[in-house]
C-alpha cells in the first residue's frame, strides 16, 4: 500500500490561505474500566477533551461543522491498549513545544485510563492511520487452557496451511483463509488469575500468548484468532501492544515511546 | 465498603453496551462512607442512557456530596442481559460510582418521572438485596425513598416506599439526612425503624405511607388518615423560594457514553403558570421562579468551558418565557469563547414567529427541525385545555421556520381530550394539512410530522376529575386519523400506544388497593415497562382481574366534586376549589390568563406559601397570542401575522 491520502486542504476557507492544514498524531493508551467504551464513545470524549484543553481543532464544512479528526484501526469494545492513535488536524501550524506539551495539556481532561503517551506533528503527505499501519501485536489471555494444550493448539495453527474462518461481512457470512493474516504466533506463559465470566469448574487460570496479526487486506482480530485456532476456547483479557508500520522495508512502531518513556499516570486503574 | 466490580467485570464483555456500568463520567465523585456519614444511593429506575441525564438527580448528588454529613452515588436499572447475569451470580445492584452494592447504602433513593417505571423501582429495590415491601424491612435495611413528579399520588406506591418527597428537593435532602444521621448514631436499634419514619413524617414535604391508614367505603375511598396525632394531616410540598441561591448541577455529568439529552443543560427558571390544564408539571411546580439572566450565562460559560460539550439547552417549561431570552441567547452566541461552534436549543418551543426568529437566532447552521406542541386541533379544544394558540400564531411560526430555512416541522398534540369530538380530532390533520401548504411556498422537501399522544389526566390539575377516553376510543381516533392521514400528501402521523396510555392512566390515579397489582406484574416479569417492547398490557389486566379490581372504575370513570382522592392527604399548594373551578371553565370553553403579567386569581401555590413569582420583567413575551393582554374570547391579535390562509375545509365531509 504506497497510496497517499491528499493532504488536508482549507475548503471554502474565506480568504484564509490554501495550503494542506498541519496535522498532530497523539498515541494513547486504553486501560481499565474505560475499555468497555466503544470506539464511538472515544471518538467521542477526545472531541469534548480537544475543546476542553483548548486546541484549536480545524471544523468540516456545511451544516454540522465536526471537528476534523480521525482514528485509526477501531479497538473492539472491551479490549485494552498500549498504543491506540489519532490524528487531530489544527487551524495553524503548531509550534515544536505546543506539540512536545499536549500529552500534559490532555491528560487532565481525559478520563481515567486513557493516557496520553505522545503526540508528535505528521509530515506534510504522510499516510493515514489506516493506511500506514499494517499488523498489530496483541497479547490475548485463554481462559482454562495451560500453557502446553495452548503450544499444541498454536503449533497446530502454525503449521497449517490453511485456516478457514467464517465471518460475517455486510451481512453475508463469508469462509476464508486466515493464516497468511498470522504474521507470528506464541505462547507467554500462564496466567494466574484470568477475568473471564466465572461458570462451574473454571479454573481460575489461562495462558497468555502474544500474536501479531495482520491488517491489510483485512484485519484478523484476536477472538476471530482464537477461534480459528480452538472454537472451544475462552478469551479474557485482551491487548494491543503495538500497531507497526513498515519504513524502508523495516517494521517499526508507528509513533514510538523510546527509552524514556515514562509509565502511564493511570496505572493503577488496572487493579480496580 | 465493598465493591462489585470484580465479579461484575468478567461479564462486562459479554453484554451491550457495558460503558453504562463503569461509571467514570466527568463530574462522578467516590465520596467516602463512613461513620456518621448518611449515604444515599440516588437511582433513576430506568436505563443510564434515559437516567443519566436526569438533572434533579444530579442536583441532589451534588448537594448531598456538599456535606460531611452526607455521600451520594448513582444507579441506573440494569438491561434485561445484565440482570440475567446479576442474578445468576448475585451480584447486587450497584453504584456505577464506586460499585458499592445497593443494601450498603442507607437511602436508595427514586427518580419517579413516569408511572410506567413503577415494576423498575420494585426491580432495582429488589436487586439490592432489599425486600421490596416497606413492611418486611428491618432496621438493617436502608430507607426506600422516592421523589419527583409522580410522587404527587404515590399511593400505588405506598407499600413499597419509606418515604416520598414532594416538590423541590435541594433543602428537604439535608433534612431527611439529619434524621437519618441520628438514626444511624443510636445504631438502628431493634424497632428503630417505626421510630425514624415518624420522625420523617415531621419533615416539612416528606410523605411517609406506613403512617397513615387508607379507608374505603365499598369501591370508594372514604379517607387517607394520619395514625397518629402528631403525624400531618395534609403533606405539603416544598418550594425554593429563589432559584438563584441554587446554582446547580455546578458540575453536570458528563457521560463516557451516548445517553438522550447529551449536552449541556442549563435550568433558565422554574415553574409555570401558563395554565394548560391538562400538564401536570404546570400545575405542581408554581410559582414561576427565573434564573437571574447573568447567572444563566455564567453557568453556560462555566458549563461549556468545564465539559467541551458544543451544544447547551435553555430549560424550563417554556423557556420563550423566560425574561430577556433574546438577550441572553444572544450573548451566547456571540461569546468569542465558543468560536461560534456552540449551539443553543430551546427544547420547549412557544408556538409563534417570535420564537421561531429566537430560534434562527441560534441555529444558524444545524437547521433540521423544529418542533412545537399545539396539542389540540381547534381552537374550541385549545381554550379548554387553556393552551391558547390561534391557528395564525402556528401558521406564522411555521411560515417563519420553512421561510428560514427549516424544512421538517414537527407537531405534537393529545387526543381524547375532554368533550373532544371526531371534528376537534380531526382538526389536528387540518393544521398539519395546512402547514405543508405553507411550507411549500417555501421549498419542495416539506416534511410535517404530527405525533399523537392518548390523553391522560393526571393528579393535581383540573383535568383530575376527567374519565380518561378507552384504549379502544383511543385507538379508533388513532385509525381514523391514519385513515386520513394516508390520503394527506407530506403529513406524516406517528402516535402512542393507547394500550400503555391505559396503564399509565391507571398508575397515575390509583390508589393503595393497585400495590399488589404492580408488585404481580413485576413478579411475572414485566419491566421497562415504557419500553414498547417489552409492555406487557396482557399481565397487568391479569394482575387486576386476580385482585377484583376494575379499569372501568379507575381510569374511565368521570369523578365527582364530592369524590374523595386517593391524594387529597397531598398538596401541591393548589386549592381544591381552584381546580374545580377551573375544571369547569374549561368544559365552559373559558380561557384563562396566565397570572405572571395579570391579576393573581389565588391558586393557592404562592398564597399558601407566601412565596410569589420571581420574574425580571413585568412584560409579557412579544408575538402571539400565547402572551397575555390580548383579547381571548376573539382569538384576535394585536398585529395580525403576514401570511394568507387557505379557507378551511369542511370537517368530516369526506366520510
Amino acid at each position: 500500500m504506497t497510496a497517499v491520502e491528499p493532504a488536508p486542504t482549507r475548503r471554502g476557507g474565506g480568504g484564509a490561505p490554501h495550503g494542506p492544514l498541519p496535522r498532530v498524531r497523539i498515541r494513547f493508551a486504553k486501560h481499565g474500566k474505560v475499555r468497555f467504551t466503544s470506539h464511538r464513545d472515544v471518538a467521542r470524549i477526545w472531541e469534548r477533551a480537544l475543546r476542553r484543553a483548548g486546541v484549536e481543532v480545524a471544523y468540516t464544512e456545511g451544516f454540522s461543522p465536526r471537528p476534523r479528526l480521525s482514528f485509526g484501526l477501531a479497538l473492539s469494545t472491551g479490549h485494552e491498549s498500549d498504543a491506540e492513535y489519532l490524528d487531530v488536524i489544527l487551524r495553524d501550524e503548531p509550534t515544536p513545544s505546543t506539540v512536545e506539551q499536549l500529552p500534559a495539556r490532555l491528560a487532565p481532561v481525559l478520563p481515567a485510563g486513557i493516557d496520553v503517551q505522545r503526540a508528535v506533528a505528521l509530515p506534510t503527505g504522510a499516510e493515514s492511520l489506516q493506511q500506514a499501519v499494517t499488523s498489530c501485536t496483541w497479547h490475548i489471555e485463554v481462559a482454562d487452557v495451560t500453557p502446553s494444550d495452548a503450544a499444541a493448539g498454536v503449533a497446530r495453527a502454525l503449521a497449517a496451511t490453511e485456516l478457514a474462518l467464517s465471518r460475517e461481512r455486510k451481512g453475508q457470512t463469508v469462509t476464508d483463509d486466515v493464516r497468511p493474516a498470522i504474521v507470528d504466533l506464541r505462547v507467554l506463559g500462564p496466567v494466574t488469575e484470568v477475568v473471564a465470566p466465572l461458570a462451574p469448574r473454571r479454573s481460575g487460570a489461562g495462558t497468555e500468548l502474544e500474536a501479531e496479526l495482520a491488517t491489510q487486506p483485512r484485519a484478523l482480530r484476536p477472538l476471530e484468532l482464537v477461534a480459528a485456532i480452538d472454537p472451544a476456547w475462552v478469551v479474557a483479557r485482551v491487548t494491543r501492544i503495538h500497531q507497526w508500520t513498515l519504513a524502508g522495508g523495516a517494521r517499526r512502531e508507528v509513533v514510538d515511546l523510546g527509552p524514556a518513556a515514562t509509565p502511564p499516570p493511570h496505572a493503577e486503574v488496572r487493579a480496580s | 465498603m465493598s465493591s462489585v466490580w470484580t465479579q461484575l467485570e468478567p461479564h462486562l464483555a459479554g453484554v451491550e453496551k457495558p460503558a453504562r456500568y463503569i461509571g467514570l463520567e466527568l463530574g462522578a465523585q467516590r465520596p467516602a462512607a463512613g461513620q456518621g456519614v448518611v449515604s444515599w444511593l440516588l437511582t433513576y429506575p430506568d436505563t443510564y442512557e434515559i437516567g443519566l441525564p436526569n438533572q434533579g438527580l444530579q442536583i441532589l448528588y451534588e448537594i448531598l456530596n456538599e456535606r460531611d454529613d452526607a455521600a451520594a452515588e448513582r444507579a441506573y436499572a440494569p438491561w434485561g442481559d445484565l440482570e440475567s447475569v446479576m442474578r445468576a451470580q448475585r451480584i447486587p445492584l450497584f453504584s456505577v460510582d464506586t460499585h458499592r452494592p445497593g443494601h450498603e447504602f442507607d437511602v436508595l433513593a427514586f427518580n419517579l418521572s413516569a408511572e410506567l417505571t413503577y415494576t423498575n423501582l420494585l426491580n432495582c429495590v429488589d436487586l439490592a438485596g432489599v425486600p421490596v415491601r416497606a413492611a418486611d424491612r428491618r432496621p438493617e435495611h436502608p430507607l426506600v425513598a422516592a421523589g419527583g413528579h409522580c410522587t404527587y399520588n404515590p399511593e400505588p406506591l405506598a407499600d413499597f416506599l419509606d418515604l416520598v418527597v414532594l416538590g423541590d428537593g435541594e433543602e428537604v435532602v439535608s433534612e431527611i439526612t439529619a434524621v437519618v444521621r441520628d438514626w444511624k448514631a443510636s445504631g438502628r436499634t431493634e424497632g428503630s425503624r417505626e421510630a425514624v419514619l415518624r420522625e420523617l413524617s415531621h419533615v416539612e414535604g416528606v410523605y411517609v405511607p406506613s403512617m397513615y391508614e387508607a379507608s374505603y367505603d365499598g369501591a370508594a375511598l372514604r379517607a387517607v388518615t394520619p395514625r397518629y396525632a402528631d403525624v400531618p394531616e395534609r403533606v405539603e410540598k416544598r418550594t425554593i423560594a429563589d432559584l438563584a441561591e441554587w446554582p446547580y448541577p455546578r458540575n453536570q455529568l458528563v457521560p463516557l457514553t451516548e445517553v438522550v439529552h447529551d449536552r449541556l443543560n442549563v435550568e433558565v427558571f422554574r415553574g409555570c403558570t401558563r395554565g394548560c390544564r391538562f400538564c401536570q408539571a404546570g400545575m405542581i411546580t408554581r410559582p414561576v421562579r427565573e434564573r437571574p439572566a447573568d447567572q444563566v450565562r455564567t453557568m453556560v460559560a462555566d458549563g461549556l468551558r468545564r465539559t467541551g460539550y458544543d451544544e447547551v439547552a435553555l430549560t424550563s417549561l417554556s423557556t420563550a418565557d423566560f425574561s430577556g431570552i433574546e438577550p441572553t441567547v444572544q450573548a451566547i452566541v456571540d461569546d468569542p469563547v465558543n468560536c461560534g461552534q456552540t449551539s443553543v436549543s430551546l427544547p420547549s418551543l412557544r408556538v409563534d414567529a417570535f420564537t421561531v426568529g429566537i430560534a434562527a437566532q441560534l441555529q444558524k447552521a444545524r437547521r433540521t427541525g423544529l418542533t412545537f406542541a399545539p396539542e389540540a386541533g381547534t381552537w374550541r379544544m385549545r381554550q379548554i385545555i387553556n393552551k391558547l394558540i390561534r391557528e395564525e400564531d402556528l401558521y406564522g411560526a411555521v411560515d417563519s421556520a420553512f421561510s428560514q430555512g427549516w424544512r421538517r416541522v414537527k407537531l405534537y398534540f393529545l387526543t381524547g381530550l375532554p368533550s373532544e369530538t371526531d371534528a376537534d380530532t380531526m382538526g389536528i390533520l387540518d393544521l398539519a394539512r395546512n402547514c405543508v401548504d405553507i411550507g411549500r411556498q417555501h421549498t419542495k422537501g416539506v416534511s410535517v410530522k404530527a405525533s399523537v399522544g392518548g390523553f391522560v389526566p393526571k393528579p393535581f390539575t383540573p383535568f383530575q376529575w376527567f374519565g380518561q377516553n378507552t384504549a379502544d376510543e383511543l385507538g379508533r381516533k388513532v385509525s381514523m386519523l391514519r385513515d386520513e392521514a394516508r390520503r394527506t400528501k407530506g403529513v406524516q402521523l406517528t402516535w402512542h400506544d393507547p394500550k400503555a396510555s391505559l396503564i399509565e392512566g391507571l398508575a397515575s390515579r390509583g390508589d393503595r388497593r393497585l400495590g399488589p397489582v404492580i408488585e404481580q406484574v413485576w413478579r411475572r416479569g414485566g419491566t421497562f415497562q415504557e419500553w414498547s417492547e417489552h409492555f406487557r398490557l396482557d399481565l397487568w389486566l391479569e394482575a387486576l382481574a386476580d385482585h377484583g379490581l376494575d379499569v372501568e372504575w379507575y381510569v374511565y370513570r368521570h369523578r365527582t366534586e364530592a369524590e374523595v382522592l386517593p391524594w387529597d392527604h397531598l398538596s401541591a399548594g393548589l386549592h381544591k376549589d381552584f381546580l374545580w373551578q377551573d375544571w369547569q371553565d374549561a368544559l365552559a370553553e373559558v380561557g384563562l390568563p396566565d397570572c405572571r403579567w395579570t391579576p393573581c386569581y389565588d391558586c393557592g401555590a404562592c398564597t399558601g406559601y407566601g412565596i410569589e413569582h420571581v420574574v425580571a420583567s413585568a412584560t409579557p413575551p412579544a408575538g402571539g397570542s400565547q402572551g397575555t393582554g390580548q383579547d381571548l374570547s376573539t382569538g384576535h391579535l394585536p398585529g395580525a401575522v403576514p401570511v394568507t390562509l387557505r379557507p378551511r375545509p369542511v370537517v368530516g365531509a369526506s366520510r
